[in-house]
């Protein structure tokens, strides 16, 4: 079944004299439980590309529905709560909320969602617990390190049961050993929860674990091939 | 948690939020000090005018007030005294005869109020008795003892036991005189008051004018605190059968009234132009705070945090912070100001000024608990409107272009 369909979605910027066509006519389909890594050299459109996908940048003409929606056609406000019960985020710099607790930061997203303490509280456990970091529970983001942080993110990210992950660069800063348990653990979280993962990357690691990689080039969609992995 | 997010936001930067909670809780600080100071110095202004001057109730034959005739009086005046005694809270009752008239002295002569008092009875409801300077109240005199100002003594040139000459008008409109010896002499904080009055003893004057016995121009009633007035008053009207004339200090002088109004409006004034200054300082952190979280914000927005949400978060950020100034500067203003209703603030240096104006060269702060919480809510009211502008520059953030930010 399609989580997300793309039809010729294209961002132009305009950049004074020049148009930019960072997305050049995109038509493509994610199913459910994907594991799909979006790669292409830098300023090959992919960031803008997840963007679009995640709701956070308009796109100058294409249409995105995700789950049967066109994202595109709601409202700003309908868009946040639709990004709140069906998009998860990691980001490449973690961006935790430094203030909160990893327990906390895994719970907000539940609390925005109006969901009750005591099963917010149950998940958090649950999902701390799952990405290996039960015991940091208390922890603020500063007593953490960037692969513990990563973790809370992906605890953050699946806290909403969301339709997807979208994932940014989400191996950046970290150290080989942390990449390769954070992929480990998020390959695990695909599986167990059948949450469909979309990366964008240029990460090999992070490719080699991909079981679709979609090569995107001045905007276009220059292959998209899948692979057998295990 | 938008609570606790914008309580632990504050800690972020101690230096920077402790810098702008020390200037607010100063400034709050240096506002309830001072409403605590101006209220003080009202009520004691109003407190002595009450106890020398006016007394809180007084009761006038109609038209006495008009026309000050010495004919004008309270016929029934003893029965009316006797009656309000019996009211809780009276805690005095004085009838008085009031007339204007001329008092000499070998030298010279000044116009003046006699008062025609029951000495005992005088004493439960002004407090002339204790302000005697020289000589004593109404003793040491046998034959028609006079009580007179510290002004008048010099203007006069009198001393204690000098004899001075009364000369009123007498109920048929004759001209008549009485030797009068000096008992004591009062001084009050007030010159022009020590000036015009002087006291004498009810039945010398009555017998000098033919004055009817039970009568009276005036009967001044002192009651153990403001707060009964608002009872008292319709009482005293019901016995007077509201015949006549039953006015409180706050009729007979509206502008002592009018001055605690006016200390607190001023005292309001001076507090929002307080608050004015620390709202560019909050506006100003607050910005600070705005900038620096723009990517942190753009993140909240991005996992679906709405607009109303990072708004109240800013907001509640602000309020939180001016709060934290505030009820600090609320609480040691309001214990400096308790602590200064017991141990008053000395401005005898300059207590010549002060009491020329009849205000005390002591001052006891009065802390006003209504105060505190308007001040209160003010400063909450502050810290909304100096989050607005930050709050909106905010909510312009574009999670997309805020999360691209390294």
């Amino acid at each position: 079944m399609n989580v997300i369909e793309i039809k010729s979605l294209t961002k132009i910027y305009n950049g004074g004299e020049v148009k930019v066509k960072a997305v050049n006519g995109i038509d493509i389909n994610f199913k459910e439980g994907e594991f799909t890594a979006v790669v292409g050299p830098s300023g090959s459109g992919k960031t803008t590309f997840l963007n679009m996908l995640g709701g956070l940048d308009r796109p100058t003409s294409g249409e995105v529905k995700i789950g049967g929606v066109d994202v595109w056609s709601l409202s700003s406000r309908q868009l946040i709560d639709f990004r709140m019960n069906n998009i998860g985020f990691v980001f490449q710099s973690y961006n935790l909320i430094p203030v909160l607790t990893a327990g906390e930061n895994v719970e907000f997203i539940m609390q925005l969602q109006g969901k009750p303490k005591k099963e917010r509280e149950k998940r958090t456990r649950e999902l701390l617990e799952a990405v290996g970091i039960g015991d940091r529970i208390k922890s603020r983001p500063s007593k953490l390190s960037g692969g513990q942080q990563q973790r809370v993110a992906v605890a953050r990210a699946l806290a909403s049961k969301p339709e997807f992950i979208l994932a940014d660069e989400p191996t950046a800063n970290l150290d080989s050993s942390s990449t390769t348990s954070l992929l480990e653990l998020m390959s695990q979280m695909n599986k167990k929860y059948n949450t469909t993962f979309i990366f964008a990357t240029h990460d090999q690691r992070v490719m080699d674990k991909a079981r679709r990689i979609i090569t995107i080039e001045d905007g276009k969609i220059l292959s998209d091939e899948y692979f057998d992995r295990d | 948690m938008l609570f606790s997010i914008s309580w632990r936001n504050i800690w972020r930067n101690k230096v920077r939020s402790l810098v702008i909670i020390f200037s607010i809780a100063l400034g709050i600080f240096a506002g309830v000090i001072a409403s605590a100071f101006f209220k003080g110095m009202a009520i004691q202004r109003i407190q002595k005018v009450i106890k020398t001057e006016l007394s809180y109730i007084q009761i006038h034959n109609p038209g006495f007030e008009q026309t000050s005739d010495f004919t004008n009086f309270i016929v029934n005046s003893e029965d009316i005294t006797q009656k309000i005694k019996q009211i809780p809270n009276v805690s005095g009752v004085s009838r008085r005869m009031s007339v204007q008239s001329m008092a000499a002295s070998a030298e010279t002569a000044s116009g003046v109020i006699i008062s025609g008092v029951f000495p005992e009875q005088e004493a439960t409801v002004t407090n002339i008795s204790t302000k005697i300077i020289d000589g004593q109240y109404f003793e040491g005199i046998k034959r028609n003892p006079v009580v007179i100002g510290k002004k008048l003594a010099e203007k006069l040139n009198v001393k204690v036991r000098s004899k001075i000459v009364i000369t009123i008008q007498d109920l048929d409109n004759n001209i008549t005189s009485g030797a009068f010896r000096v008992a004591g002499i009062y001084s009050t904080d007030n010159n022009m008051f020590d000036e015009a009055n002087i006291y004498v003893r009810f039945t010398d004057i009555q017998k000098l004018t033919g004055f009817p016995m039970n009568a009276a121009h005036e009967i001044a009633i002192n009651i153990s605190d403001n707060k009964e007035l608002p009872v008292i008053l319709p009482k005293v009207k019901e016995i007077t059968n509201n015949d006549l004339d039953v006015k409180s200090w706050k009729e007979l002088s509206p502008e002592m009234n009018y001055l605690t109004e006016a200390m607190d409006m001023y005292m309001y004034i001076f507090i929002v132009i307080i608050l004015l200054a620390l709202l560019f300082g909050i506006i100003n952190t607050m910005l600070m705070v705005v900038m620096e979280r723009t990517k942190e914000i753009g993140m909240l927005m991005a996992i679906g945090m709405n607009k109303m949400k990072v708004f109240g978060m800013i907001v509640l950020e602000s309020v939180l912070l001016s709060l934290t100034g505030g009820v600090v500067g609320v609480l040691i203003g309001g214990l400096s100001a308790k602590y200064g209703e017991t141990h008053p603030i000395d401005l005898s240096m300059w207590a010549q000024g002060y009491q020329a104006l009849g205000y005390d060269a002591f001052v006891y702060t009065v802390l006003d608990p209504k105060m505190l919480i308007n001040i209160t809510v003010l400063v909450i009211i502050t810290g909304i409107i100096a989050a607005i502008y930050p709050a909106y520059k905010a909510l312009k953030n574009d999670p997309a272009d805020a999360l691209r930010i390294e």
